[in-house]
Order: C-alpha cells, then structure tokens, then sequence
C-alpha cells in the first residue's frame, strides 16, 4: 500500500467537560479526495485548527509527508506543503490578488527576509503568481484590490495560494459554501483536476459536491469518526443513514 | 530594618494598590465592556482631584469635595463619552489611542487655563487626621487606613454590581456578546454612557483621595494612568479580579522594592553609590515584574473570554 | 516604479519645500527658521522609524519614545565623557563625532528595540499598546533616577558634535546633515516597504492568519521590523540631542510617543512621506499656534481629534488622494 500523505490517529482534544475530539483516525492517500462529514457541531472545525495547527491535541499524532507534525506551528506545516483555504475565505485584503499571490510564492521560496529588491520588479515572484492566477481563471483579475473580488474569486484566489505554495496536501474547508448552484459545478469541477496536483481532504456540507468528487467519505459525529468507506458504502452504512444521513437519503 | 518599617510599607503598597484598583477597574470595565482603550482616564484622575481641592477649598469641607469630585467626573466622563467616545467604538486601536491623547492635551491644557499652572492642595479631614499605633511601635496614618477602606469597599461594591444586580447581568452580557445584549431589548447606547461615567466616577474619586496626599496639578494623572496599564496587562484586561491583585502587587511590589532594592545592593557596595543605583534598579522593578509574568502568560494572570 | 502621480508630486514638492525655507531663511539671515526646519527633518526621522511599524506593520507602539531618548542619551553621554576623557565603558572612550554615536545609537537602540519587542510582539491589540508604553516608562525613570548623567535635569552637550568636513555649529550645515540622513531614512523605507520583507510586513498587518498559512512566521518579520524602526528613530534622537545641544528625560516621556504617533497621524499612515508632513504642519502649528497663544497644545487637541474623527488620511491624503498598494 502507498504511504499516506496524511495520517491522523487517536487524535483527542477536550474542552473542559466537552470532548471536541474523540479518538479522531482518517487518512489522505496521493491522487484521492477524502471528504470529511458531518453534522454541525461534529467537530470539524477543530479538527481542522488540530491539523493546521492553531490548535494543539491533548492526545494522538499528526504525521505529515513522513513526519510527526504534532508539534509544529501554522507556519512550519505550511512550509511542509499543507495547503489551506477557510470556511471565510483569508486573503490580504489591501493587495491586489497578484500580491496576495506573490506573497505564497516568496513564502515558498523561503526568502522573506529580503529588504533591497521591489518585488515588482522581481519577475521569478510575478511570474509564477500569474501562472497561479491563471490556472485558477483569475489572470484577468490579477491587478484587483483582493477586498473588491467576488466570493467565488477570493475562493479561487485561495487555492491558487494554495498551489503556490506547492502544496503537497489540500486541506479545504467548506468551498462550496456561499457559492451560487453554478459557482459550485464550475468549483467541483475544479477541484477533480486538482486532485492530480495533490491530494484532497475536502470538508464539506455540499452532498451533491461530495458525492460527485469522493474517493473515500469519512463521517464524524459528537467527535468520532463512526464510519470511513467509499461513496456506495458510506450510502448504504446503517449507522450513517440513523445517525446522519437520514433525512438526506 | 524594623517589623516596624516593614509593616508601615507594606500597608503604604496596599493603599498605592488600593489606588490603582480604582483607575483600573474603571479602564478594565470600559474595555471588557467597550473594548475601548482610553487614554484620558488620567484626566478624570486629574478632574476628580481638582473639582475636589476646588470645592473643598470654597466650602472649606472635604466631604462636599470628594462628592463633588465624584460628581464632576462622572459627569466629564459622561460628556466626553456622548460627544468623543461613542464614534469610536467601530475605529481600530490607533484612532482609540489618538483620540483619547487629544482629550488629554484638551483637559491638560483646559484645567491649567480654569486653574493656573500653581498646583493645588487639599486638607485631609479633620476627622481622619491623626495616626494608629501599629504592632512594633509604628504610627500610622488614619487616612492612609481610610483609603484602603475605601478601595475595599469599592472592590466590595464592584463586586456585587456586576453580580448581583440589573446593570451587572447586562455589564456581563456586553462583555460577552455585544450582540445579543442588543437583541435582550437592553438600551446599549445608555448603558456604554452608564458604564463610561462609573468608570470615570471611580478615577475621580482616587484622584480627590490622593489630592490629600500631594499636590493637585496638571499632569498628575498619566504616571497613574499608566501604572494602571501595567496593572490590568499583569491581570488580564477586561477582569475585575485582576485589576484588584494585580493593583495590590504592583502597589507592594513598586513601595517595598524601594524600601529593599537600596539594602541590597548595599551588601555589594558602598552605601552612598547604592542607594541611587538601587533606587534606579527599584524604578524599573514593576516593569520587571511584568515582563516576567508576560513571558509566562502573555494575556495576564485572568485573561478575560476577549480582547 | 517611482511614476509622476499626485503623491509623488506632493512628497517632491514637499522634500523641495523642506530644503527651500533654510535655504532662504539663510540669505535673509534668520537662522531661527532654519533651526525649525531642522526640527521638522529630525521629527520627520523619528516618525519615519516609527511608521514603519505602525503604517506598514500596523504595530502601534506608544513606547518609541524610548528609542528616541536612548538615542539622544548616547549622544549626550558619549559627548559627555569626551569632554571629561573618563572612559564610558571597559575603557572605551567617549567622542565627539556624530558618525561614531549614529553607529552606537543605532546598537543601543536596535538592541532595546529587540528586548522590548520580543516581550511586547507575544502580544497583540491594546496589550501591545499598553505595554511598549510601560516599558517606555520605564526607560524614562531609570534616566530620572540614575544620578551619573544629570537625572532629571538631563544633560548638555557643551560643542555640538563633529562630523568630517563640515562645520557642524553653522546651522544650515547641521540642516543639510540632518536632511540628507532624512532622506536616506525615507528611501530606505521606500526600499522596505517594497521588498519581500514589506510586502511580508504589511500582509501580516492585514491578516496575520493568512501569513502564517503561507508559511511565514509573523513573529519574525514583526519584531525585525520593530528593530529596524527602533533604530531609525534612535539615530533621529541623537540628531535631535545634537540640535538642542541637551538631552533630558522629556525626549523619552510618554508624551513624545504620543507626539511621535500623531505625527503620523496628521501627515496619513503608511504614507512615505506622511512623517515629513506631520512633522511639517505639527511644528508650523507649535510655532504659528505657540505665537498666538500659551494654550496652543488645547487647540491641538482640537485639531488632533478632528482629524481623528473625521479627516483619517491626514495631510498627504487630503493632497493625493487614498493611498494605492499595487
């Protein structure tokens, strides 16, 4: 079997009283999108802060390309390749969608401490950020301020950073979400080429998005993960269709 | 050193304290309500003292001046809450920070054209003249005594306020979410002017306090201030709680590391360089101290839920 | 990319202005308006220090004061110790020339500048306030109570300091020094806040989180930009002591920070030549208000809240126009 990129097991946290995190195990294997489900209040999102690392586990590990990314800070995972977009998409507001761009790149060249040269005149920056841009259908909109682009561009925007940062792991939280019946096809459609760049693990509300880009589901409730398997199996589970999926199939 | 001496200081740390309770409880309540920091708290100080020294002076009683300072400083903080304050709720620190630096060059410079530029002074009341024997053979001064009472009180009021009362629960909810005090039906504008006139009553009554103690000038009010800024990073900015032990720490910390710091670099060198070397190094201990206790808890010994 | 906008015109014209007025002031032989405009190129400085952590890093120190004073103290004592011929530190002697004390107002200021950020940058918000204007304090009581250089009542510089091949007493020469180092501070802002460290500076001042998701510790870049604004306004302190020939607590008071921040402020934030136009209408306010009344500092509050209030891109703003990121 390949190697994950991604593996997560016994992962716990605690809030006080409340178990945020029970015991959380999942995977990301190349080439797959793993799709993360799950009721409001699941604990998605802090699993997602405990991948990321805005949050620390109480107990379990995070291995990442190889290592034991338990310990490390937000930027040092992403500096590893763990490529992110947010539930509110995160852009610098005050740059053009260039710069926000040029921004990941630089990152990713690990050259941030370089005071003399203008980045606007630093092709090898300007360069690949537009070559980001455009594979993301933004290259018409490099110039634009990043607070006056649309939702679906800042969306689009994000992954482009993302891709810049050549990510070896896309970690997407809820892109579909806001997005018009339309901006969601063209995004779902996105995202299954870029499952080729680096594998996905898509945490989504978007059933119909879900179904249609899902190697593998997994389904957390109250903290746990009750069932990981592919689209047919997650389909037919008994414990999901009870617990979850009920008044959905 | 005597039991004595000790003794004395440590009760003149527990009414710098007390003091600083007071400036900085008001500070912490209107940011953990607000989320406004306010510069021209120092000023209240200074509009406490002066309406106190003023009014005293003219009535020839203490007690119509305290009640007067109370009065005159709720009622500047009311003003400049509904004229200044309220447009800049939605700004971001730095315009909160200019802001309030301008009302302090406005009330500096509008308290020095009503009053001079000679300071003021201010009798304590007959009634709290005098001094208390203490254990080892000390004396103590009743109106020292009677401002630590007076800081427990408030710590006491403060207290059952925010606990117990109507304009508690909504002080409490608006520190929560801001929000859903507006959807509880509560009048926020009123009770932002409410909690921004408490506040400030609170610094003008420590500023009329310590108006006794010393003089009554311009400017009198920023070192409080800032003393008070370091008390409520120590505590936790929006927790009363804090602003009460950090106030008594820095209050003891700053009077006996004075009283020490001098003695003990006595012990490595001659005593007439050590007593200004040790009296530099005890400036600077408070800030010490704080730094100390940033390394360890960056927001505070009693982080608030925001800030 | 230096193009001939409206702000570029205005920060020209500005920079002409500056070097203008002494000039003149000198062929009408009233050397008081070259000594202001000193002033202004000195404020100018320190604000420029400053707003590279404040306008680009969105860092508003209220504690910049301490490096401001640092910066004159070194002067001073430097100066101090050279007329005595003790030396200041394991042996080493003071001096009287400028270019030595930059170079040590500069260490001393940028190693402050680190201690102080290194504490201060853990936190965030008003606590990032409250504390730079703590430790500011700090700095300001020590020079009160250390009784070796003057304490409270400050220290003078007897003769100016020198610098090779210039009479540094002639007040036009200590004005051109004073701008020529005025203008390299602007520049190197400008270079800064162009490169790959602004652009990583000013992205963590809109979205810290965005920052570190990139892979950039926020951290970093702020306390280095803390560090390099610490020492622009530390070597406009020891310019600022060697124009008054006298350094006193006051220059590390916390009400020179707060001047310091509304210099700023009057000429628009972040702006490359805002620090030059603050401290511009701010002494021409000291000087014009100060004429007319004792009480001028009241209607600068005025003035200063309006601005606050209602006029937030200062003056290069109100000139130019909003202010453009590429």
């Amino acid at each position: 079997m390949v190697e994950p990129v991604l593996e997560i097991s016994g992962l716990v946290k605690n809030f006080g009283a409340l178990r945020a995190t029970d015991g959380v195990t999942l995977d990301l294997r190349p080439g797959e999108i793993h799709a993360l489900i799950g009721p409001n209040g699941a604990g998605k999102s802090t699993l997602i802060h405990q991948i990321c690392g805005t949050l620390r586990q109480d107990a379990g590990t995070i291995r990442f390309v190889g290592r034991d990314v338990g310990a490390l800070s937000v930027a040092e995972r992403a500096q590893l390749g763990l490529g992110r977009t947010f539930q509110v998409s995160s852009i610098a507001p005050d740059f053009s969608a260039l710069r926000n761009v040029m921004l990941a790149v630089q990152a990713k060249q690990g050259s941030s401490f370089r005071f003399f040269k203008p980045v606007m005149l630093d092709h090898s920056l300007i360069d690949t950020a537009m070559a980001m841009l455009e594979r993301v259908n933004l290259g018409a909109r490099a110039r634009i301020p990043a607070a006056e682009l649309s939702h679906g561009e800042r969306r689009q925007l994000e992954i482009a950073m993302a891709l810049a940062l050549g990510s070896k792991a896309f970690l997407l939280d809820e892109p579909m979400a806001g997005m018009g019946p339309e901006g969601s096809k063209s995004l779902t459609r996105f995202l299954d080429t870029l499952r080729h760049e680096a594998p996905i693990l898509l945490v989504e509300h978007d059933m119909d998005a879900v179904f249609a880009l899902a190697d593998r589901i997994s389904v957390l409730v109250y903290g746990r993960v009750i069932a990981t398997g592919t689209v047919e199996e997650i389909r037919r589970d008994p414990t999901v269709r009870t617990a979850y999926l009920g008044d959905h199939a | 050193m005597t039991l004595a001496l000790a003794l004395e200081q440590l009760l003149n740390g527990i009414q710098l304290g007390v003091m600083l309770f007071l400036m900085a409880a008001g500070l912490t309540l209107i940011f953990g309500v607000m989320g406004l920091i306010n510069l021209a708290h120092g000023s209240l100080y200074m509009v406490g003292a002066f309406a106190c020294a003023a009014v005293a002076a003219w009535t020839g009683s203490f007690w119509i001046g305290l009640v007067a300072s109370l009065i005159a400083a709720a009622a500047a903080g009311a003003i400049v809450e509904l004229v200044v304050v309220r447009r800049l709720y939605d700004r971001d620190h730095l315009d909160q920070v200019l802001a309030t630096f301008a009302l302090i060059l406005i009330f500096s410079e509008g308290t020095r054209w009503l009053f001079g530029s000679f300071p003021l002074y201010l009798d304590i009341p007959p009634l709290l003249q005098g001094a208390v024997s203490l254990p080892g053979g000390a004396e103590y001064p009743v109106y020292r005594f009677a401002i630590i009472a007076v800081g427990a009180a408030v710590a006491l009021g403060l207290y059952f306020l925010i606990s117990r009362t109507r304009l508690g629960m909504r002080i409490r909810a608006g520190e929560s979410d801001r929000e859903m005090i507006g959807a509880l039906g509560v009048d926020i504008r009123t009770l932002y002017t409410v909690v921004f006139a408490l506040g400030s009553a609170l610094a003008g009554l420590a500023g009329a306090m310590v108006g006794a103690l010393q003089s009554v000038q311009v400017g009198m009010g920023e070192p409080v201030l800032i003393l008070a800024f370091v008390v409520i990073v120590i505590g936790g900015i929006g927790s009363i709680k804090g602003a009460l032990l950090g106030a008594l720490l820095v209050g003891i910390v700053d009077t006996l590391g004075r009283l020490l710091l001098p003695q003990i670099v006595g012990l490595f060198m001659p005593l007439a360089q050590a007593g200004p070397i040790g009296g530099a190094i005890a400036s600077m201990l408070i800030y010490v101290v704080m730094a100390l206790i940033l390394a360890v808890k960056p927001r505070g010994l009693f982080p608030a839920a925001h800030g | 990319m230096p193009m001939l906008n409206r702000e570029n015109l205005v920060n020209l014209a500005l920079a002409i202005l500056l070097i203008a007025v002494p000039l003149i002031a000198n062929g009408l032989g009233q050397p008081f308006y070259i000594t202001l405009a000193t002033r202004v190129a000195i404020l100018a400085l320190a604000a420029t220090g400053l707003n590279l952590a404040l306008g680009l890093g969105g860092l508003v120190s209220f504690g910049h004061a301490a490096f401001f004073g640092l910066g004159g103290y070194v002067a001073g004592i430097l100066a101090a110790h050279n007329f005595s011929g003790e030396p200041v530190i394991f042996g080493l002697g003071g001096t009287n020339q400028m270019w030595v004390i930059w170079v040590v107002s500069i260490l001393v200021s940028g190693i402050v500048g680190l201690a102080i950020g290194a504490i201060s940058l853990r936190t965030s918000g008003v606590y990032f306030i409250m504390i730079t204007l703590a430790f500011a304090q700090m700095v300001y009581y020590f020079a009160i109570s250390w009784p070796a250089y003057g304490g409270q009542d400050g220290l003078s510089i007897l003769v100016r300091n020198q610098f090779p091949g210039i009479s540094t007493m002639r007040p036009l020469s200590f004005f051109f020094v004073c701008y020529v180092i005025l203008i390299l501070g602007i520049g190197l802002f400008a270079l800064i806040r162009a490169s790959r460290f602004g652009a990583a500076l000013q992205a963590s001042r809109q979205n810290e989180v965005r920052v570190a998701t990139v892979g950039i510790r926020p951290f970093r870049i702020r306390l280095t930009a803390f560090v390099i604004s610490a020492m622009l306004t530390g070597i406009a302190g020891a310019l600022f002591a060697d124009l008054n020939r006298f350094v006193s607590p006051s220059m590390l008071s916390w009400q020179m920070s707060g001047e310091l921040i509304v210099l700023i402020i009057l000429g628009g934030t972040g702006r490359l030549f805002g620090p030059l136009a603050g401290a511009a209408l701010y002494v021409v306010f000291e000087y014009a208000l100060g004429g007319m009344t004792e009480r001028w500092q009241f209607f600068l509050g005025l003035i200063l809240l309006l601005v606050v209030l209602f006029a937030r891109g200062g003056l290069i703003g109100l000139l130019a126009g909003k202010a453009k990121h590429g």
